[in-house]
């Protein structure tokens, strides 16, 4: 891969990896020592690894690192630090939103991106119509949640946490 | 005071509710958790090392045999490969909790489909995965396999009660029920895959891992290896959901610990999600046969629990399913039993709540047909059948909260007690009902020692090989440690997860908060006694508060600038054998039930739950959230799915083992029964991790049965078997 391929993580230019065969997931944990985005499944199933790609969620082990030449990812390190967390940071440690942790940036990533599509209008299974704003709702919250699994079951602290945030004035 | 205590007698001083500092029991966030949300928390497999080495383990393809041949020369000349790891000392399987020794080896004999039997390295992830599934493997199987309980002879497990004769109870009783129920084999299925990463320098052995006994899974790593102790390191400072899977030492820290020393560096083994569920100790499936007889006034007459479990031969744990039926309900004729069925499965071991996470749900549909039967509210039939002491050995329980957990757990969920009959409630295609249950998880406490340091500058310092699995040990050692020494939370740091530090109890059974906590506590009270002596006051007069004695002089006055350490050791004694110790509780659940499909959506939970002292409201909090969302599992989903032909896990991911998921999991309310139980620790506290689902799947299943008139014998109750059961 040559020089000028490259992919913005967190702001910060990379070249892509020679071998064609890594995950984006990999790549932040393997090659970049971002270990914040988590490897729970390495198929789709959990959301741990969950990261935004041009400001849009995804499962970062299902998507080749050599196929994000010029995008834009950010990952949980570069949504906020322990000296200066995100609101959603904030909330998930004031409501108890986790408790071994190993799930939680991939929720947080999710969320931060979730709130984004009820603000665009994006429907889900939850929704009374396909159509016209978005309600941030309980029902609303879990059906689009339920990508990002948690087996320490902190499901309702999540929630809270995430209502929290998108209860407050933009 | 000595730092020392093995504990003989209740401790009804509750000293530590005459402390000042009160941010004991409070609702303090987790000292940690602004690593965990910024992703900063360092878990095993995320350790920067130069120059590391990855493995990817290669798992067997046949049920029962040996490997005969394994032909390293078919991958070591792909790119990157280093070497294929097949060493002797690779263990087939995880070790037992509080094992202690090495697990069974060598991993060439097969026992079960998916077991580890070899390591390939390679310079990076993705060479060592591929070259992984091209490796050849030969194989001698054996024939005619036993993969089914129900299909071979099981042995008696010793622990019995006989007592009277239940045979004539249940002829003579006015009420009696005689019914079986089945329940399927769970999975931890913790998010974080086990992972260890090992470094040899030549003479010590460091190995970060994801493991929850570091104290016992020292000597089962050390004996695996044929390593001394004291050569060998173990660091699990944060560790992504344990559940029981992670209390023995299992296949892939080995396997990095003898590739590493082979190879002279450093090498990372995570297991592949697969290999999880294929390889990691499963919770055993179960038959329980439940024979109950109760007089006219509902109480019992006679009390029979027999149950059926399975495990690989040689493995002496059995799922123990009767653990709690022992003493939750009276009867003076008892028959409790249990026989273990020899199969070729992955072992079978702790998962979450051992025993009383499929005995308890169980019992408690037992229990709602009875109350049925009676005529009896199913609250009140609970209340009816509390015993004074154990029931069959006449031990005094150390305390016994269940009545008030049932009642003020009834009144929080606005529990109807009136008659009940299915089908009462309909709203569209769903019928409505509610179920209730008792919880009951018996309570341990273990060795633990812990070392606490005042330093100069006034702020403390905990250590001990303790795990934080989750359930919230860092914060609730920080707030232990303030309120003995009367320090904000932010003023003490605690360090974990590291053999270096005095040995804890482990993170299992419930056992560590209370276990940890005490230790902390002892060292605490000998500092106290030497600061005591420099305020010249008496230690029990001695109150500090923010960093100083009250009206006095301030901690770092009285340490003059030197540390000042005390390391508490703290040992169960008589305590253990003279007081049946449990937590008790009772769940409450709505649910709605499909009339056309029998899919079923719990709509509501309370949880009422009292185990002693509340150490942190928030996380204790979250502990009996997460046992109340796996109940939801366990009722309705979870189940591992065995191939009838070789025996392999067929539902060996996250996409088809189902676990909860967030949708899944409705409002839940928690209330706290709060207690003082100096019979089960000197803090007066009780274990709170596994309690919440001790029960929880038979409340919905009652519920299931109120909603639509389906009694349900099998978990989990999915759509298929409800709408079979469902009248028509």
């Amino acid at each position: 891969m040559s020089s000028e391929n490259t992919v913005s993580i967190n702001g910060q230019p990379h070249a892509l990896p020679d071998d064609p065969r890594v995950s984006l997931l990999d790549m932040l944990r393997h090659h970049l020592g971002l270990t914040g985005t988590k490897k729970g499944c390495d198929h789709g199933q959990c959301g741990a690894c969950t990261v935004l790609v041009n400001g849009v969620r995804i499962n970062s082990c299902l998507t080749l690192a050599v196929m994000h030449d010029g995008d834009e990812v950010t990952t949980i390190e570069g949504l906020g630090t322990a000296e200066n967390p995100s609101a959603l940071q904030r909330a998930f440690v004031e409501r108890d939103a986790y408790q071994c942790g190993y799930c939680t940036p991939g929720q947080i990533c999710s969320a931060t991106a979730m709130l984004d599509e009820i603000a665009a209008g994006w429907p889900s299974d939850a929704s009374d119509s396909l159509d016209g704003p978005m309600e941030v709702s309980t029902e609303e919250i879990r059906e689009r949640m339920s990508g990002n699994i948690c087996r320490c079951g902190a499901y309702a602290n999540i929630v809270d946490a995430i209502r929290d945030v998108a209860g407050e004035p933009a | 005071m000595s730092a020392y205590l093995k504990q003989d007698e209740p401790d009804n001083v509750n000293r530590l509710d005459h402390m000042r500092q009160g941010v004991l029991g409070t609702d303090a966030s987790r000292i940690e958790g602004l690593l965990k949300v910024t992703g900063t928390a360092p878990y095993a497999a995320e350790y920067q090392l130069d120059d590391c080495l990855e493995g990817v383990l290669v798992t067997a393809t046949i049920s029962k045999g040996e490997v005969t041949a394994i032909d390293a020369d078919s991958v070591l000349s792909m790119p990157g490969v280093v070497a294929v790891i097949d060493d002797p000392s690779l263990t087939a399987r995880a070790a037992q909790g509080t094992a202690g020794e090495a697990p069974a080896q060598p991993a060439r004999e097969v026992g079960y489909f998916g077991q580890p039997i070899a390591l390939v390295v390679a310079e990076s992830f993705e060479q060592a995965r591929d070259a992984s599934k091209h490796l050849k493997v030969s194989y001698r199987a054996d024939d005619d396999v036993a993969f089914d309980p129900e299909a071979v002879e099981a042995e008696p497990q010793d622990g019995a009660t006989s007592q009277g004769d239940l045979a004539h109870a249940m002829k003579e009783a006015p009420f009696s029920v005689d019914v079986t129920y089945t329940t399927e084999g769970h999975s931890s299925a913790a998010m974080e895959p086990h992972a260890a990463i090992a470094q040899w320098d030549g003479d010590t052995l460091t190995v970060y891992a994801s493991l929850q006994m570091l104290n016992y899974n020292i000597s089962e790593l050390a004996d695996s290896l044929g390593l001394d102790e004291d050569k060998l390191r173990l660091v699990s400072r944060y560790v992504g959901g344990g559940f029981g899977s992670k209390l023995g030492v299992s296949e892939e820290t080995v396997a990095a610990s003898v590739a590493a020393m082979e190879l002279g560096r450093p090498v990372r083994v995570a297991m592949l999600r697969q290999q999880v569920l294929q390889c990691i100790m499963r919770r055993s499936e179960t038959r329980q046969r439940f024979r109950l007889a109760a007089g006219e006034d509902g109480k019992l007459t006679g009390f029979g629990h027999e149950a059926r479990v399975s495990n690989l031969p040689g493995e002496s744990f059995a799922e123990p399913v009767l653990q709690s039926s022992h003493f939750l309900y009276a009867g003076e004729n008892r028959e409790l039993s249990m026989e273990v069925a020899r199969i070729h499965r992955m072992t079978a071991g702790s998962v979450r709540a051992p025993g009383e996470a499929v005995g308890m749900p169980a019992l408690e549909c037992a229990m709602d047909v009875l109350a049925e039967k009676c005529g009896l509210d199913p609250v009140e039939l609970r209340l009816r059948n509390i015993p004074d002491r154990h029931p069959a050995n006449g031990t005094p329980f150390s305390s016994h909260k269940l009545a008030e957990c049932l009642k003020q757990g009834a009144e929080a969920f606005g529990w109807d007690s009136g008659p009940r009959s299915p089908r009462h409630t309909r709203e569209g295609e769903w019928w409505v009902g509610t179920g209730m249950a008792s919880a009951a998880r018996v309570h341990n406490v273990g060795e633990a020692k812990a070392r606490v340091t005042l330093k100069a500058d006034g702020t403390a310092l905990v250590e001990t090989d303790m795990t934080d699995i989750g359930t919230g040990t860092y914060t609730i050692l920080a707030q232990t440690v303030g309120e003995m020494l009367g320090l904000p939370v932010a003023k003490v740091l605690v360090e974990l997860g590291d053999t270096h530090h005095p040995r804890g109890p482990g993170s299992g059974g419930s056992w560590g908060a209370a276990s940890i906590c005490s230790a902390a506590y002892l060292a605490c009270l000998a500092l106290r006694e030497t600061l005591a002596k420099r305020a010249d006051v008496a230690e029990e007069k001695l109150e500090l508060k923010d960093g100083a004695v009250v009206g006095g002089a301030s901690l770092i006055d009285l340490l003059d600038g030197r540390d000042l350490a005390e390391e508490g050791h703290y040992e169960p004694g008589d305590i253990a054998d003279d007081f049946t110790a449990s937590g008790f509780g009772a769940f409450f659940a709505r649910v709605r039930v499909n009339r056309f499909t029998g899919e079923t959506r719990v709509e509501h939970m309370t949880g009422a739950f009292g185990f002693g002292r509340v150490l942190n409201t928030k996380t204790a909090r979250s502990q009996c959230l997460g046992g109340m969302t796996w109940s939801i599992g366990a009722a309705l989903t979870e189940a591992m799915l065995f191939d009838p032909v070789d025996g392999h896990l067929a539902n060996c991911d996250l996409a088809e083992y189902h676990v909860p998921v967030n949708r899944d999991v409705p409002d839940l309310d928690v209330v706290f029964v709060e207690e003082r139980d100096g019979a089960a620790s000197p803090i007066q506290a009780k274990g709170i991790g596994e309690l919440g689902m001790c029960g929880g799947a038979g409340a919905i299943a009652n519920a299931i049965y109120n909603a639509c008139g389906a009694r349900v014998f099998e978990f989990p109750m999915t759509p298929d078997k409800v709408l079979a059961a469902m009248p028509d």
